[in-house]
């Protein structure tokens, strides 16, 4: 499947129709995960899925609640190893290198492979200590100068910076939710990710706020391959370049969003899309 | 803030302007190839007909993206409602540009019945209401909406002039009655092209206003 179906050529007019404009040439994969089957005991959460993730490129994953999008999303850089009974089988590859190989640093794979939470989940510290703390556990800076620069780069980046740039050392629990949600986005940018996992990040704000994410979300596509978890499937519409749809545990469909939500492939995403089910 | 879909909704109403400008330059152009017996100008109405046509096909697909990926309300809703009728107006006005300068081209084989006064009136009048209408498209302006619904009358009574009077041509000389016919027929692709600029008029006032003024007689509690 080529992304670039999502163009379609005028020749008379030398235009093309791209609502969200394809990379030239075909995209690279950032990640895959090629036969992927997840279990929790004896309940199968993923089964058989096999699915790139372009860079630059935001990738949504839709499907109705148990259908294993959050658990595919975990696998990604993980974090389901953090539960016991999880077993994993198939590959998942970040740069053709695979994550699961025996001997992979599981703690750098973690700082490549970033991720925001549902809920806003800052520390209880001050705004500053809260993006410099990845910096500070990892070691990454040597000087104060150098941890000043790179919090208030994260905090640029997180469109948070001119918030809160004259009360850096107030409590980051005294922000607001959506001020917190894009705190923690700066906090997983500080160590400079390339992959930004993001579950179900709008899903506790108001709509202004949730407005404010996903516009940080294309500027942050630019320079991040972006994966993420939805059940709000008008996010999905908005802000993904490529949306897949899992059902039980199965991939049913991965296309481009604009065709995805137009005229999708297969029929139970129709029916899912539509509202008929889910 | 931006939104991600102002971009969109921008480049659409962009398309529909790049749109409009083809067939109101193919409308000018027809009636310029009759008026004149220009060939050249009539076969590059012709000829230009398809892009005119891609664009209907692109336009429709991008308000298409725009309902399937973002949920619209409101002004936006209507708007993106609006440029879809619009479309479908302009491609129409694009066919009767082409009727005119097949006409012209047929027209050219034969003497002319008489000197053309009406024809270009009628001509300018229609011309002018498409230009209108898109102006206030793009400025959201309803009295420039409103002045064109009121030319629609001009040119329909020009319409009827000029089907009176070649109607009187064709009974005292049966020679002429091909050209005279022709000539009726452009008229009635002028109406119609006023008829598509009243459309984009009536359009425009439910964009902006949120008023549904078509059919004034339909019961709308």
């Amino acid at each position: 499947m080529s992304i670039m179906t999502t163009t379609r050529d005028f020749p008379l007019l030398k235009t093309q129709v791209e609502q969200r404009k394809p990379l030239p040439g075909e995209p690279e994969a950032k990640m895959t995960v090629e036969e992927l089957t997840i279990r929790y005991g004896p309940r199968v959460a993923v089964e058989g899925v096999t699915l790139p993730f372009y860079r630059q490129l935001i990738t949504a994953i839709i499907g109705p609640s148990g259908c294993g999008k959050s658990t595919l999303l975990r696998a990604l850089n993980r974090m389901n190893d953090t539960l016991p009974g999880v077993v994993t089988q198939g590959r998942v590859e970040l740069d053709g290198k695979d994550i699961y190989a025996p001997g992979c640093d599981v703690i750098a794979l973690r700082q490549r492979v970033g991720m925001v939470f549902q809920q806003p989940n800052p520390f209880a510290k001050s705004i500053y200590d809260n993006v410099a703390y990845g910096l500070r556990i990892n070691g990454l800076v040597r000087s104060r100068a150098e941890l000043d620069d790179r919090v208030e780069r994260a905090l640029r980046a997180a469109a948070l910076w001119d918030e809160v740039k004259d009360r850096l050392g107030k409590s980051a629990l005294q922000l607001s939710g959506g001020e917190q949600q894009r705190l923690c986005i700066a906090r997983a940018l500080a160590v400079q990710p390339q992959v930004l996992l993001m579950d179900e990040p709008a899903s506790a704000l108001d709509p202004v706020s949730t407005a404010k994410i996903e516009e940080l979300m294309f500027e942050l596509k630019k320079d991040y391959t972006i994966v993420i978890v939805t059940h709000n499937m008008q996010q999905a519409a908005r802000v993904s370049d490529l949306t897949a749809f899992l059902l039980s545990g199965h991939l049913l469909e991965f296309n481009p969003t604009p065709q995805l939500f137009t005229t999708p492939a297969e029929a139970r995403t129709e029916a899912y899309i539509t509202g008929r089910f889910g | 803030m931006e939104r991600h879909f102002e971009r969109d909704l921008q480049e659409l109403k962009e398309r529909l302007l790049w749109m409009a400008s083809l067939a109101e330059r193919a409308v000018h152009q027809a009636v310029q190839a009759l008026l004149e017996g220009d060939e050249a100008v009539a076969n590059q109405v012709i000829a230009e007909e398809n892009a005119i046509n891609e664009l209907q096909i692109e336009i429709d697909e991008r308000a298409l993206q725009l309902l399937a990926l973002y949920q619209l309300m409101a002004a936006d809703l209507r708007f993106v409602l609006a440029v879809s009728r619009i479309n479908a107006d302009l491609e129409r006005i694009g066919d009767q540009a082409v009727n005119i300068a097949e006409a012209a081209q047929r027209l050219m084989r034969h003497p002319r019945v008489k000197p053309y006064v009406d024809l270009p009136r009628m001509g300018e009048l229609a011309e002018a209401m498409v230009r209108d209408g898109m102006n206030a498209v793009v400025n959201r302006d309803l009295e420039l909406a409103k002045s064109v619904l009121t030319r629609d009358d001009q040119v329909d009574s020009l319409r009827d002039q000029i089907f009176r009077e070649l109607l009187t041509y064709m009974m005292e000389n049966s020679s002429v009655v091909f050209s005279a016919f022709e000539l009726i027929l452009v008229a009635k692709n002028l109406e119609r092209i006023g008829d598509h600029a009243t459309n984009i008029a009536e359009d425009v006032i439910y964009m902006v206003a949120g008023r549904d003024i078509r059919h004034p007689a339909v019961d709308r509690r």
